[in-house]
């Protein structure tokens, strides 16, 4: 994960709490969004982020997981196409595993 | 009106293993942080040979010696199925080792910046006059009989951190010094990656002359559209280096100017060079692009990780000429362009309705009408590894997705669409290299023979890494079979048009005068 977006979750988890505050991701890759997932529950596996180390605890969801939340016009507007595309099963299982 | 057409492409690869541990951004990066890491120690293990590189079959594709749907049948990993036979020479291009190209460095510096080692400019001096194409184009070769260093010199330098180090097979042989004390758009290392893309984009030209019937004398405006900047800390990407590269090959009589939009900028490129054509301000214009050392081995972590070479090992380059309608080079639509506006918004969905769908819907064609699309063509061997997946394939998804959207395609074809129109990727990651560009080169033979009518060129670029915009962007453009005529084109008015035209007003007059 960027190391920059390690250090912006990283101050905005400091300053919320991981209570009411959830990562959203939007990743193409399976593996990637896992990683994501990964580095802001449990640290950065790289060891290469202002995260590295720091398990923050944080819930993150892939977009794809948050369909029923979403307005259907705006979901068919922006993200319907990239639903055809993407391996949907694998990015939310993937996510999923991270939440615990 | 004439449409302006695409006279030919030229391709060039640089492999520079060295460069990839002393120039690379992850690897200098990882110097910084870390310079006990494993990954800097494993690194040099899974460099490559030159004969594996040259026979590495994406390699091959990009200069012109494997069609890329051809490469379907490669099972890969590509990189343990090499092309038997492959030469260094293609039709399209070349890759040129890592001696020679410091030699291009040294060549191509007007400033007295590069210090080669004595033995090794020698000797780098002959191969590089004997090269068929350097020797013949390149003007410059003269800057190798001056100024050599000894390696005490050298090291003296690089060790004072004035000079930023050339190493061939991790021997101390040359150097790139600071332009200025303390000048940070002069410094040792920017010198050294405007150099390498300058060379690199030199050498592409040069290969331009020796594979077209263009000539140096004939062109009149280069378009440079690498990811550098050059200046100085008054104006640090103030420019020029489309006549930088010009004056290495003599053309005299061309001026130029730099364009710039990430990966977009050869797609914004090549549609600029189309309009000052199709306007009639150029006859002969030439874009090109240089290759980027930062770039190289970017993804080398993974790669190692993995247990793979260490396959970003090239600078690539390219350099593409668009001209006057001739009757035959295929046309550059000039009035079928797509382009993500500052209002297109950056969904995925969003930038392709914008580049890809929006253009043909204004030309009143579908997305059927395109016979095949050259998109953002990394090499997926390097991509996949790091988690990026394969860009090419997943555009191809994207537009044959649109499709099904749009009910052009059922949703069952799906795949099918994305085998008929796509190919797979086979250009090194080196940022505005991959983007649409590399397929012009088959695109123009496969249009002389009958083989595809109508091709979509798509660039995109990804704004947000300069940190002044979150904004998104993407060019795209159509390029199509010439149907011949030169002093006409698609949508214009041709002679047989005009007759008609006329005759049907005598009819008319004549009728009103019963």
């Amino acid at each position: 994960m960027d190391l920059e977006n390690q250090a912006r979750i990283k101050d905005l988890a400091e300053k919320y709490g991981n209570e009411d505050f959830i990562v959203l991701l939007g990743g193409g890759e399976a593996e990637a969004s896992g990683l994501a997932a990964e580095t802001v529950s449990a640290g950065d596996p790289t060891f290469a982020g202002p995260l590295a180390g720091v398990p923050l605890g944080l819930k993150a969801y892939h977009i794809l997981e948050l369909k029923d939340e979403i307005d259907p016009a705006i979901y068919e507007e922006q993200i319907s196409m990239m639903e055809m595309v993407l391996d949907v099963d694998a990015i939310k299982k993937e996510v999923a595993e991270y939440r615990g | 009106m004439s449409f302006p057409v695409m006279k030919g492409a030229s391709y060039a690869l640089v492999q520079c293993n060295d460069m990839v541990i002393h120039q690379g951004s992850t690897q200098t990066s990882e110097m910084r942080l870390n310079p006990d890491s494993e990954h800097l120690k494993e690194l040099p293990k899974h460099l490559r040979s030159f004969e594996d590189c040259v026979a590495y079959p994406p390699n091959q594709s990009y200069i012109g010696n494997l069609p890329p749907r051809e490469m379907k049948e490669i099972s890969r990993p590509w990189y343990e199925n090499p092309v038997s036979g492959a030469t260094r020479e293609g039709k399209y291009g070349e890759i040129m080792p890592q001696d020679e190209f410091l030699g291009c460095m040294k060549a191509v510096d007007m400033f007295d910046l590069v210090v080669l080692e004595e033995s090794f400019q020698s000797a780098v001096k002959e191969k590089l006059t004997a090269h068929p194409v350097i020797g013949k184009y390149w003007v410059t070769l003269g800057t190798l009989d001056k100024n050599p260093g000894t390696t005490e010199q050298i090291k003296e330098l690089v060790d004072g951190h004035k000079a930023e180090p050339m190493y061939l097979d991790d021997k101390l042989v040359g150097c790139v010094k600071k332009a200025h004390d303390f000048d940070a758009a002069l410094s040792e290392h920017v010198m050294f990656e405007n150099l390498a893309g300058k060379a690199s984009a030199a050498f592409a030209l040069a290969l331009l002359f020796a594979k077209t019937d263009l000539t140096p004398e004939g062109v009149q405006y280069i378009i440079e559209c690498s990811e550098e900047a050059c200046g100085d800390m008054n104006q640090r990407g103030g420019g020029n280096f489309a006549k930088a590269i010009g004056e290495i090959c003599g053309c005299k009589n061309a001026t130029g100017s730099d364009t710039r939009s990430f990966c977009a900028g050869p797609a914004h490129a090549l549609v600029e060079a189309s309009a000052l054509v199709g306007a009639g301000v150029y006859e002969e214009v030439v874009v090109l692009a240089g290759g980027a050392t930062a770039k190289l081995g970017l993804n080398a972590k993974d790669h190692v990780k993995k247990g793979l070479p260490v396959i970003e090992d090239c600078l690539g380059a390219f350099a593409v000429n668009i001209g006057e309608n001739d009757g035959k080079s295929p046309v550059i639509r000039t009035d079928i362009v797509g382009r993500h506006t500052i209002g297109s918004g950056a969904s995925p969905q969003a930038v392709m309705q914008a580049i890809v769908a929006d253009p043909l819907d204004r030309a009143g064609m579908t997305l059927k009408d395109v016979d095949t699309y050259s998109v953002e063509m990394q090499n997926p061997e390097i991509t996949e590894p790091a988690g990026a997946g394969d860009v090419p394939s997943a555009n191809y998804k994207m537009i044959a997705a649109l499709g099904v959207m749009k009910k052009v395609f059922e949703k069952s074809e799906l795949n099918n669409v994305v085998e008929s129109i796509g190919m797979p990727g086979f250009a090194p990651t080196q940022g505005h290299i991959p983007s649409g560009v590399p397929f012009l080169g088959y695109c123009k033979d496969m249009m002389l023979e009958g083989k595809v009518n109508r091709a979509m060129i798509v660039g995109k670029g990804s704004l947000f890494l300069g940190r002044l915009t979150n904004l998104f962007d993407g060019v795209s453009f159509i390029v199509e079979k010439n149907n011949g005529e030169a002093d006409s084109g698609a949508g214009g008015t041709d002679k047989e048009t005009i007759r008609q035209m006329v005759a049907e007003a005598m009819k008319d007059f004549a009728a009103s005068l019963k």
